[in-house]
């Protein structure tokens, strides 16, 4: 049976609310792919609906072709793991790994080899007999994988796993996960706020807002060709401009904004006066010396700059009365920017989007 | 109710309905729904019940109030006199239980460091898991005639011959309160707990007396507590049936002696019933004045 | 002196009073219990002796009254500790709307007096018994079940309330990762409920027997013509009596003493494993990290 997971129109309602908007999507088999969005979103009630621990007002949720309502999540062919784990604190690790074969009525001795096995997947060889409260939190999160892995599951959906870890864990886990899913080659689903963890793992991503996926795509469609405004600031930091479509050229639309005339590409077809952004990311963003070829230029003033070690973050207020925010690869001959000095900055049109006008993600 | 079987399971969820509905139906709702019931009817033998004769009346509570319909006096006197000491009694009871440990909650909770005052706790505690009765009995040993107490009084020259300790119901009184300070000790020990002691500190550092702290800080954040164990004392004494049993002087009786009578020598069940529902009437009546006069819910006081 | 030390002083005074209010009774009666007289006093004393010990045990109605009350506690315990559990976990579910309703039925036995509960009991089965016809030796007459019933009712609120506490600090997840690793309802109860709720399942055994054990005034209605040990206990007290109900007294007393010992140093030990499973995670964190990092 292939695992792949189908979201055919699923729409979840508690009460009043909408919590998913006619979900329509296709996980491939062996796929790593991630929901991404703020907390709120809707992710985490998609995964509910997936694993079984709700079922869809409407529509269909599929696993390998076959409609899974009305059956419980103790009957798909997923796993969980949880935001917090929920390791079992009464059960040592080597039982807290073989306890859904032992639900399923598998012989000690078989239970431990396998055990075993899965231990050494997540090298923690010879810590079965060990109490859950004595791991760290990095062998906890590894004995959790262990524990969904144990029974063969098709699919594996995580739910923010990462989040109780620190930093350097955090980086660390997603190397490491990434490598699990390519070593058992079954379908991940991956639940998260952090873009870096989507970005880093996933083959997909679907960015989700108030309940709607915004876009499905590779990491770099999604960060390159974002399709909604949402989408262009929360996945990256970008740089808003509001204004309105004044001609259409080719791929290109220019937007009249409070800097003028700005030029960026078309990616949603749209025509002349309708209200649109447009976005473009800081690393986009460079001096123009003299008459520079930049399609676009933007005169500003510097406010502030930071320093961050491999690039440079310069907080610009621009002529329009909006701040902007440029970074540059630290190349080792930077110029200088004195606060208060002038600015001009400029971008190329094919790195710039113009989208409809939409809901902003707040950083 | 669909989502309560499929969180649960069919197995667990049958097995989760008929516990509660068995205790809650069988246990606590229909049998007083039913002793209401019964409260209100004649005194029948098995033979009669449901036959002509079984029907409503309200003999049961009139013979309370005015005594049997030939007796002389317009008053059932002696019911009513006991009904009346017995609640006094008790607010008293509770008064004074409220009075000897609220200093001993106040200093386990903020006083008294870690180790001594978890000891404090367990000597608290020890004294309660000896029975209710030979608690009683033991301060038979103490107020008798022939008791410790009259020895020692004796011995010193203070009286010539024995006080009669039971007859003046000195020992009831001393025996209930000391019966049942372990359920005042520990709601005031919860509630004083968890006052912020800094709070304490900041009205000492503005000037307030102690009894001023007391008064406006430690009492009004122990309000639930109070409640609580005014509630369970008053009830426990009102309800006390040992106690008086043992330490009662022969002539005074306790309201819950005379609804004992008539279930056993008495051989009139309604009657005792119907005097059950009074006994009951007053302690729901009680509650209901410290929930208004401290303004808490009832979750607050059953904890 | 300063007032505050006299403040101290009067603390001290109040608190070493309140303490001898509280076992003054229970060692004069511990006294009397060794005292060679025929009734049960401290003075004059007359001498040391063992002998009303073995006169306990030689009081055939006491020791029947024992086995009666013991026979009551288990089966309170077998009814109270299902039913306090299953009303704990209703309690988590139950809709918003019902909670302070439902909260207030199941606690009401505990804010009502016992004789009550002892009474209510009585005629209810009493009358169950007449309705259904039932032959005078059925259960609806028999004094030990209905003593069990009448005492289940106000022990199971208790059962509740200890169950409820623990259950407030269950992670609920564990039950769904449970289901989710393929666990039917029935195996997420027995293998992840159950075991996280034993520790309050034993104090709630304990609690429901000890309260069972030592209640008079439910059981003084609902006993009839049989006997428990604590009616034969305010028998024997009412009629004035013999020193061995203290010998009684001291036994229970000792029993409690060494077990109240015995849960202290259970509690430490618990929590010094504790302390060293987490002594250990940390040290696994730190090695764990240092493993972490060339990987960076």
């Amino acid at each position: 049976m292939s695992a792949d997971v189908e979201l055919d129109h699923v729409t979840i309602r508690f009460g009043e609310f909408t919590a998913v908007k006619d979900a329509n999507l296709k996980i491939e088999d062996g796929e790593f792919f991630s929901f991404l969005g703020p907390s709120g979103c809707g992710k985490t009630t998609i995964l509910r609906a997936v694993s079984g621990f709700l079922e869809p007002s409407d529509g269909e949720v599929r696993i390998g072709g076959k409609n899974m309502r009305g059956i419980g999540p103790n009957k798909r062919p997923t796993a969980l793991i949880f935001q917090n784990l929920a390791l079992f604190p009464l059960m040592s690790v080597a039982d807290n790994i073989a306890f859904g074969l032992e639900v399923r009525g598998v012989g000690k001795a078989e239970r431990r080899k396998r055990a075993d096995e899965l231990l050494d997947l997540i090298a923690l060889d010879g810590q079965g007999d060990k109490k859950v409260g004595e791991l760290s939190g990095g062998q906890k999160q590894r004995v959790a994988i262990a524990r969904a892995l144990a029974v063969e599951p098709k699919v594996l959906l995580l739910d923010e796993p990462l989040s109780a870890l620190d930093l350097k864990l955090r980086q660390h886990m997603r190397t490491e996960l990434r490598a699990i899913q390519q070593r058992v080659g079954i379908t991940f689903i991956y639940i998260t706020h952090d873009q870096g963890e989507a970005l880093t793992m996933s083959d997909r991503i679907a960015v989700m807002s108030q309940g709607v996926v915004q876009q499905i795509g590779t990491g770099s469609e999604v960060y390159e060709n974002s399709q909604t405004a949402f989408v262009a600031s929360f996945v990256g930091e970008n740089n808003p401009f509001t204004g309105k479509v004044a001609a259409v050229d080719g791929q290109h639309a220019l937007i009249d904004t409070s800097f003028g005339r700005l030029r960026g590409r078309n990616l949603r077809g749209l025509s002349a006066g309708s209200e649109a952004m447009l976005f473009v990311r800081p690393e986009s963003l460079g001096l123009v010396n003299g008459q520079g070829a930049a399609d676009n230029v933007i005169e500003s003033t510097v406010l502030h700059s930071e320093f961050e070690g491999s690039f440079f973050s310069v907080f610009l207020r621009g002529d329009g009365g909006k701040d902007i925010v440029m970074s540059m690869t630290n190349s080792g001959n930077l110029p200088e920017f004195h606060e208060g000095a002038a600015a001009r900055v400029g971008f190329r049109a094919d790195r710039a989007v113009v989208l409809p006008v939409g809901e902003v993600a707040d950083e | 109710m669909t989502g309560f079987f499929q969180r649960n399971g069919i197995a667990i969820s049958t097995y989760l309905i008929l516990a509660v509905v068995f205790w809650v139906v069988l246990m606590i709702v229909l049998p007083q729904a039913y002793m209401l019931d019964f409260s209100f009817r004649n005194n029948l033998p098995p033979a009669k019940i449901g036959g002509p004769e079984d029907v409503y009346t309200l003999s049961n509570y009139r013979y309370l109030v005015f005594g049997s319909p030939g007796s002389a006096d317009a008053f059932n006197y002696l019911h009513l006199q006991v009904f009346l000491r017995t609640i006094i009694a008790s607010i008293f009871v509770t008064l004074i239980d409220f009075a000897l440990c609220y200093p001993i909650a106040y200093y386990i909770a903020q006083v008294a460091k870690g180790g001594f005052a978890r000891s404090m706790i367990l000597l608290l505690i020890l004294p309660f898991w000896v029975n209710e009765i030979l608690r009683a009995f033991s301060f038979r040993i103490l107020f008798g005639t022939s008791g410790v107490i009259n020895a020692v009084l004796q011995s010193l020259g203070i009286v010539d011959q024995p006080i009669d300790f039971l007859r003046a119901d000195v020992a009831l009184y001393a025996g209930l309160s000391y019966a049942y300070i372990l359920l005042m000790v520990f709601p005031l020990y919860n509630a004083i707990e968890s006052l912020d002691h800094n709070q304490i500190e900041a009205a000492r550092d503005l000037g307030s007396p102690w009894w001023r702290i007391h008064w406006r800080v430690v009492m009004p954040h122990a309000k639930p507590g109070i409640a609580s164990g005014c509630t369970l004392v008053f009830m426990l004494s009102a309800g006390a049936l040992a106690a008086p049993q043992i330490l009662g002087g022969p002539s005074s009786l306790w309201f819950t002696q005379i609804i004992y009578r008539w279930f056993n020598t008495g051989g009139n069940w309604p009657q005792g019933a119907a005097y059950a529902i009074v006994l009951l009437l007053a302690c729901l009546v009680f509650v209901l004045a410290v929930m208004r006069l401290f303004k808490i819910s009832l979750g607050e006081i059953a904890r | 002196m300063s007032s505050q030390a006299i403040r101290k002083l009067l603390v001290s005074f109040y608190i070493v009073l309140f303490f001898l209010y509280l076992f003054t009774p229970l060692i004069m009666m511990g006294m009397a219990a060794f005292n060679d007289v025929e009734f049960p006093q401290v003075v004059p004393w007359a001498g040391f002796t063992l002998r009303w010990f073995p006169a306990l045990f030689a009081d055939a109605l006491m020791m029947e009254g024992i086995v009666n009350s013991i026979w009551i506690g288990i089966g309170v315990m077998a009814l109270s500790v299902p039913i306090g559990l299953a009303a704990a976990i209703v309690m988590t579910q139950v809709h918003q709307r019902l909670q302070t309703l439902y909260y207030t039925i199941v606690v009401s036995p505990v804010l009502m007096p016992g004789v009550i509960l002892g009474i209510s009991t009585l005629v209810f089965w009493d009358r169950l018994g007449t309705f259904m016809d039932a032959d005078y030796e059925s259960f609806y007459y028999s004094g030990m079940f209905l003593t069990i019933i009448g005492q289940s009712t106000f022990i199971s609120a208790y059962t509740m309330l200890i169950f409820l506490a623990r259950l407030q600090r269950f992670d609920r997840t564990q039950e769904e990762a449970a289901l989710d690793l393929g666990a039917s309802h029935v195996q997420v109860f027995w293998k992840v409920l159950i075991p996280f709720l034993r520790p309050a399942i034993f104090s709630a055994m304990g609690l429901a027997f000890l309260t069972s054990f030592e209640n008079y005034n439910t059981t003084v209605f609902t006993i009839q013509a049989e006997s428990t040990l604590t009616t034969v206990l305010a028998g024997k007290v009412r009629m004035g009596t013999q020193p061995d109900l203290a010998a009684l007294a001291v036994l229970i007393i000792g029993v409690t003493l060494v077990s109240a010992v015995a849960i202290e140093i259970a509690q430490r030990r618990e929590q010094r494993r504790e302390l060293a499973a987490k002594a250990e995670a940390a040290r696994a964190e730190r090695t764990m990290q240092a493993a972490a990092q060339p990987a960076q």
